[in-house]
Parts: structure tokens; C-alpha cells; sequence
């Protein structure tokens, strides 16, 4: 995976710069508990909330069992309504295939649609290697882009910039790609949108290649489904000529039926909204509407490796709503770039090490960014039982073990026993040294209880072999949750 | 071996451990979940749509087949809009009384063109009132996609009760997946800058829907 932030340090390391960083974690705090707040809401308006996660679970669930046929199933659907489908089993080969295709229409720049799978593979910065420009449409990730800057979380990529420092960011950087920002630009949100919306919309006008991703696959219809908000993805979906979407081949889902448990259940869960405003189906190209050339690039780099393992299989279930992240005591205060990979948060920590190995210092750390506090596991839309897939990582970190690895069998070795114990005294010194963090960290709920009784999991198995841990309180999670509002800050 | 080849593979020998199940799809996924949520009148399932429209600040308006032509003529004089954008199917009636001038749809406009037209006017393919969604899908009433995205300002009529389902399983039992669609909900906005909703980035920052019945 290209997406590796080379020089990038370990988390632990990396959140510790984070959480000096007063800015940074006073936008995080902001940000964190207002979708946190508003997404109960949104959740406890549907009485059949646990009836609908069931459901999504279940689907996921059968569709990655029997995960070859629907992709066979898709590939015929998707090519008898016009597409054309491509494999590409790791990064390097998507990027070959996406630049090939934009050379292919004479082009060289396209407009792109906020896509995780797009960033996971550096695309676009392989096509900047091709001598094509990409331009990144989300109002996020325009500032993102403009700023040469990384995002910091799966739904608002911007979370860490104020606006004042958007502001600047526009004002210094928007005229070296297009039409610049007018002289007297003030911070206002509606100024700043406005702003953007005039430097990309003659980018919108004039692109003749578009390229997305997509949130949900249909087998049975080959349709492909693309939930947003602001209509720039509406733009490179429909007004190019071309149009070229990378999908992660765990988006698939197996009927048309199936959307109506995820798009009640996505928007909900990620901008706690009844239904976001825009989104987008298209099945292969329509005659006089929108591309008349559709690619899309299935993708597997790491998704068959993480399908291999038995625990860490259920991470593939991720609709990317981001829930988990704005709960995380450990996310909103390390903030999203500590965890080294696009997906940051409690899915990332379970995600990057899967995709990527737990070969690196950074990887090999990310199962022990988290309390184990089970926040995530709660929100999570499709039941992603995150604590007990960090404990799994975290014992094959220390203890190794076999894996699947580029689709080759492999027995990991364990790290060196002082090298885990360091590794993980340094995640838990640095989590247990942050008092909101702890605070939710000593009252872990009695489900995670039951997964460390006695003894530290994984690599501090060693160490609390021959040291008494302190015993759990019982108050479950949310009890306390409620009760204290997640630690000091008062939810909006 | 190919790409295809090697995933399908890799995906095979990844899943060796799993029992295969073979049940019938809909007994694998049993969906215990609502297929609509509270029970409505037909009339309390309309305000419920309306009500929503409203929360996610898209303008709602009410009119019957008489009223209509002059209802949107009013809401076009108060845009001050030059040109309005006209799908080929849009019942001839609704724009009768309608000034400005009406710019037909056509394959041959570039989205440049189509950028100087101040407005547009469309009918529906349903909409969802939980969550106060309408949904274009291309018919005749509703043109091209890009239609009801250059212009600033989106009129969209839905005809009531008829065109009105309470819930998402609802509606997608309604639309066709052969066909393009659109989900609205409100006008275009973004929250991400300090999460601040900010109506309006790059789709239609104005929407009106007018309930006609
Ligand atoms: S793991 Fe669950 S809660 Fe987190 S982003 Fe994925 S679907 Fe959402």
C-alpha cells in the first residue's frame, strides 16, 4: 500500500506531538462532540436502530462469504449496462490502470470526487508522475489540497484547520491552480464556500475526466451509489465524458434491496442527518446522460490479505460513516494524522495493520491506540466488534503467527519480548498519562473486562504476568458515559 | 494469470475456512427492521414530507393544477431569472404563465451554456418523507442529470399524495436501477468548515418544492 506516510513515527510518538498541539485539539474536541451529539439524535429517531445494524451486519457478512460470486455477479451487471471493469491487486497496478485510461482520452487533468480508496492508493500522486493533474473537488479536501497538507478524518478531512487558517490557505494558495480568491476574503463559512465554489466551478465546466469512488456496489444491478453532500460529487459524475471509479471490492453488496438498510443507516450514523443531500446511482452509462465512457477499477490491495483472518475479516463490514472516530477518547485527542494512514481512528487502528502488515514501527503500534473502551463498537452501524480485533492484532503482534500476506500464507515472528513490552508500556503510558484518556480508560466496560481479566493482552501479557493489574470497575460504559458526558466537556 | 484471476483466487483461498452457506439469500439476511416508521394518514404522511423539506431548509410551497402555472411564475420573477431550463417532458401547462425565456434541454448545450441559466423547473420520480428526500430519475419530466445541478436555483414539483412514500424501502421499491437517480435532501450544503452547515456549495443553493394537489 502506497498510502504509507513514509518518516511517518510510531502513533505514539506521532499523538504526543498531537496532543501539545492546543489548536488541533480544541477543533477536534469542537468537532468530535457536536456530530457525536447530533448523531444520537438522528439514531434515536428510527426505533428500529438495532433492528437496521443487525441487518447491515448480516449483509456484509454473507456478502464477503461468498465474496467471489458477487464480484463476478458485479463485473457482468456493471458490463452488460455499458462499464468496462478492471482488476488491479494492489496500488501500483490501480495507478497504472487510472493513468492509462486518462491517457487514453487525451486529457491531462481530471476532476475527483472525495474517495478513501483513491487516497489509500496515492493516485494522485501517480498521476502527478504522469504529467496529469488531479484536482480534489471536496471543500475538505480542496483545503486539504491547497494547504499540501493530509486529512485528519474519514468524513471532514479538515477537522484540524480553523477558519481563519482556511482563510489564508485560500488566499495564498487557490490563484496557483485557478481562478484565486477575491482580495478582501473573510473567514466566514459562507464566504469561504463561496469561494470555493467559484474556483472549481470552471473546473467542473471544462473537465472531461471524472473520478470517484463509490460507497456501495450493487451485484445483482450493477449500479454503483455515491453518498455526499455538496454536489461537487454530482458534478464529476455527471458533466465529464469519461468517468473512472476505484472501488474497494468489500463495497459490493449483493441486491438494490440492500440500500435500504445502508442509506438509512450512513447518514445517520456519519453526518447525523436523515439523509444527506446528494446521492448519486448510476448503473453502466445512459444514452445522452452523464459519462458516455464508465471504467470501474476493482480494487483488492490488502482487502484479501484482511478476508484471510478469521477476527479481522469483520473489518471489511466498514461503510466509512466515521462514528467510531468521534467517540474515541484516544482519537480526539491524538487527532487523525497520528494514526499514519488515511483511515484514521478506531478503524484505522484496525484496518492499516491489516492492509498493510504489521511490519512497520507505526503498524505495528496501531492496535494499541485505543483504551479498548468499546465506544466504537457501539455506534459502529454494522457491528464491527473493534476491541476484540485489537486484541487479536495485538497478539500477533507480540506472539506472531501465521497470515496471509499478498495472497501468500506467512508465519509473522513475534516481536522481541522487550521490544512488545516498550511498545506497549509507550501506548499505555501515553494514554494512561492523558487524563480525559484515562478517565475513560479506567472504566472500561465489563464486556472488555472479559477480554483482559487478569492480564494485559497481547504484547503486556509479559509484563502483567508478574504484576496485578487493578481490578475493572463494573459500571458499563455508556452508563457512565451518560453520566459524566464523556469525561469533562459539555455536549452540545 | 491476470489480475481478475489472482483476486478471485486470493478471495477463494481466504475464505477456505468458511462453511459455505447456502441458504436462500433472504433467509441468510433476515431484515427485522421497519419498513416504514410510526403509522401516518395519507394527508399527516404529506406533512411529515413537508415538515422535513422544511428542517433541511429546502422552501416549500403548495399549489393545486390551477394555481400552479402561477405559483411558479411568481417564484421565478422573484429569482429574476433571465432563462429558465425546461426538460423536454415538463407538462407544457406548468409554464404557462412563466416569463422569462425557456431554454429546452438539449444534448448539444455544454455545461458552460447551461451555466448562464438562472433556474430550473422539474417534476419527480417520488419522494420520501422520513426523510424529506426527493428523488429524480431522468424521465421525461425531469431531463438530464446536469439539469438540476448547474442552475443556482431548482424548482421541483412533486405530485401529492401520489408521488409520496413514507420511508427509504419505500422509494427504492418505486425507482428503477436501470435508471440514473439523484436523492435531494435540501440544497446543497457543507459542514466542514468547523462544522458549520453552510448552505450551498456547488449544487442548486436555492431549492424550492411546491406539493401539487
Ligand atoms: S468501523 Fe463502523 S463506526 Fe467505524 S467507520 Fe466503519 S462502519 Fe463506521
Amino acid at each position: 500500500m502506497t498510502g504509507t506516510y513514509l518518516g511517518m513515527p510510531a502513533f505514539p510518538r506521532a499523538a504526543h506531538d498531537a496532543v501539545r498541539n492546543p489548536v488541533l485539539r480544541g477543533n477536534l474536541r469542537h468537532a468530535t462532540h457536536t456530530i457525536r451529539a447530533k448523531r444520537a439524535r438522528a439514531v434515536g429517531e428510527l426505533s428500529d436502530w438495532a433492528a437496521l445494524r443487525e441487518a447491515g451486519r448480516r449483509i456484509k457478512d454473507h456478502t464477503l462469504r461468498h465474496l467471489d460470486r458477487y464480484l463476478e455477479q458485479l463485473e457482468e451487471s456493471v458490463t452488460a449496462a455499458g462499464g468496462t471493469v478492471h482488476w488491479a491487486v494492489d496500488a501500483d497496478e490501480a495507478n497504472r490502470i487510472v493513468a492509462r485510461l486518462v491517457r487514453e482520452t487525451g486529457e491531462s487533468e481530471v476532476v475527483k470526487v472525495k474517495s478513501m480508496a483513491t487516497q489509500e492508493i496515492g493516485l494522485n500522486e501517480a498521476l502527478a508522475a504522469e504529467g496529469i493533474r488531479a484536482y480534489e473537488t471536496d471543500l475538505a479536501e480542496l483545503i486539504v489540497q491547497l494547504g499540501e497538507d493530509r486529512p485528519s478524518h474519514i468524513l471532514v478531512p479538515a477537522i484540524h484547520r480553523n477558519r481563519g487558517e482556511i482563510r489564508d490557505i485560500f488566499r495564498s494558495e487557490m490563484g496557483a491552480w485557478g481562478r484565486p480568491a477575491p482580495e478582501d476574503l473573510t473567514d466566514r463559512p459562507a464566504d469561504l464556500a463561496e469561494a470555493a465554489r467559484l474556483h472549481l466551478r470552471e473546473k467542473f465546466l471544462r473537465a472531461k475526466v471524472g473520478i470517484s469512488g463509490a460507497n456501495f456496489m450493487v451485484a445483482e444491478t450493477g449500479t454503483l451509489v455515491v453518498v455526499e453532500s455538496e454536489g461537487n460529487g454530482r458534478m464529476c459524475l455527471t458533466l465529464p465524458e469519461t468517468l473512472i471509479s476505484v472501488v474497494g471490492i468489500e463495497k459490493v453488496v449483493p441486491t438494490w434491496r440492500d440500500l435500504e438498510v445502508f442509506l438509512q443507516t450512513l447518514p445517520r450514523s456519519s453526518t447525523a442527518e436523515r439523509m444527506n443531500p446528494y446521492t448519486s446511482m448510476w448503473t453502466g452509462t445512459t444514452d445522452g446522460d452523464g459519462p458516455r465512457a464508465f471504467h470501474l477499477v476493482l480494487l483488492d490491495n490488502g482487502r484479501t490479505d484482511t478476508l484471510a483472518d478469521r477476527v479481522g475479516r469483520q473489518a471489511l463490514r466498514c461503510i466509512r460513516c466515521s462514528a467510531c472516530l468521534n467517540v474515541c477518547p484516544v482519537y480526539e485527542r491524538a487527532g487523525g494524522h497520528a494514526y499514519g494512514s488515511v483511515y484514521p481512528g478506531p478503524i484505522g487502528a484496525i484496518l492499516s495493520p491489516q492492509l498493510r502488515g504489521t511490519a512497520s514501527e507505526i503498524d505495528a503500534s496501531l492496535p494499541y491506540a485505543s483504551s479498548l473502551c468499546g465506544a466504537c463498537y457501539e455506534v459502529c452501524p454494522v457491528a464491527i466488534d473493534i476491541p476484540e480485533v485489537l486484541v487479536h492484532l495485538r497478539e500477533r503482534v507480540v506472539q506472531g503467527g501465521p497470515a496471509v500476506r499478498q495472497g501468500n500464507k506467512v508465519v509473522l515472528r513475534p516481536a522481541r519480548g522487550h521490544a512488545a513490552e516498550r511498545a506497549a508500556m509507550r501506548a499505555a503510558r501515553w494514554a494512561f498519562s492523558r487524563p480525559g484518556a484515562l478517565r475513560a480508560g479506567q472504566r472500561l466496560a465489563s464486556r472488555t473486562r472479559r477480554l483482559h481479566p487478569r492480564t494485559l493482552p497481547g504484547p503486556g501479557r509479559a509484563w502483567s504476568d508478574t504484576r496485578d493489574l487493578p481490578a475493572v470497575p463494573a459500571e458499563p460504559f455508556r452508563d457512565w458515559w451518560q453520566r459524566t458526558r464523556g469525561g469533562k466537556d459539555g455536549v452540545r | 494469470m491476470s489480475s481478475r484471476e489472482r483476486i478471485l483466487g486470493r478471495v477463494r483461498r481466504a475464505l477456505a475456512d468458511v462453511t459455505p452457506d447456502d441458504r436462500p439469500y433472504a433467509e441468510a439476511v433476515p431484515r427485522e427492521y421497519l419498513r416504514e416508521h410510526g403509522e401516518r394518514s395519507v394527508a399527516q404522511t404529506v406533512e411529515l414530507l413537508a415538515e422535513n423539506l422544511a428542517d433541511y431548509r429546502a422552501v416549500v410551497h403548495r399549489a393545486d393544477a390551477a394555481e400552479l402555472p402561477l405559483l411558479i411564475t411568481r417564484l421565478l420573477a422573484e429569482r429574476g431569472s433571465r432563462e429558465v431550463l425546461v426538460p423536454a417532458g415538463l407538462p407544457p401547462q406548468w409554464l404557462a404563465a412563466a416569463g422569462p425565456v425557456r431554454v429546452h434541454d438539449r444534448a448539444a448545450d455544454t455545461a458552460q451554456r447551461l451555466d448562464r441559466v438562472g433556474s430550473v423547473v422539474t417534476g419527480c420520480a417520488v419522494a420520501i418523507a422520513e426523510t424529506g428526500t426527493i428523488v429524480l430519475d431522468g424521465s421525461p419530466d425531469q431531463g438530464r442529470r446536469r439539469i438540476s445541478l448547474v442552475p443556482d436555483h431548482h424548482i421541483c414539483v412533486v405530485r401529492v399524495p401520489d408521488q409520496v412514500v413514507s420511508s427509504v424501502p419505500q422509494a427504492l421499491e418505486r425507482l428503477d436501477p436501470a435508471r440514473p437517480s439523484t436523492w435531494i435532501s435540501g440544497p446543497s450544503a457543507t459542514s466542514d468548515i468547523e462544522l458549520d452547515r453552510v448552505e450551498g456549495v456547488h449544487g442548486p443553493r436555492t431549492l424550492e418544492v411546491i406539493l401539487l394537489g
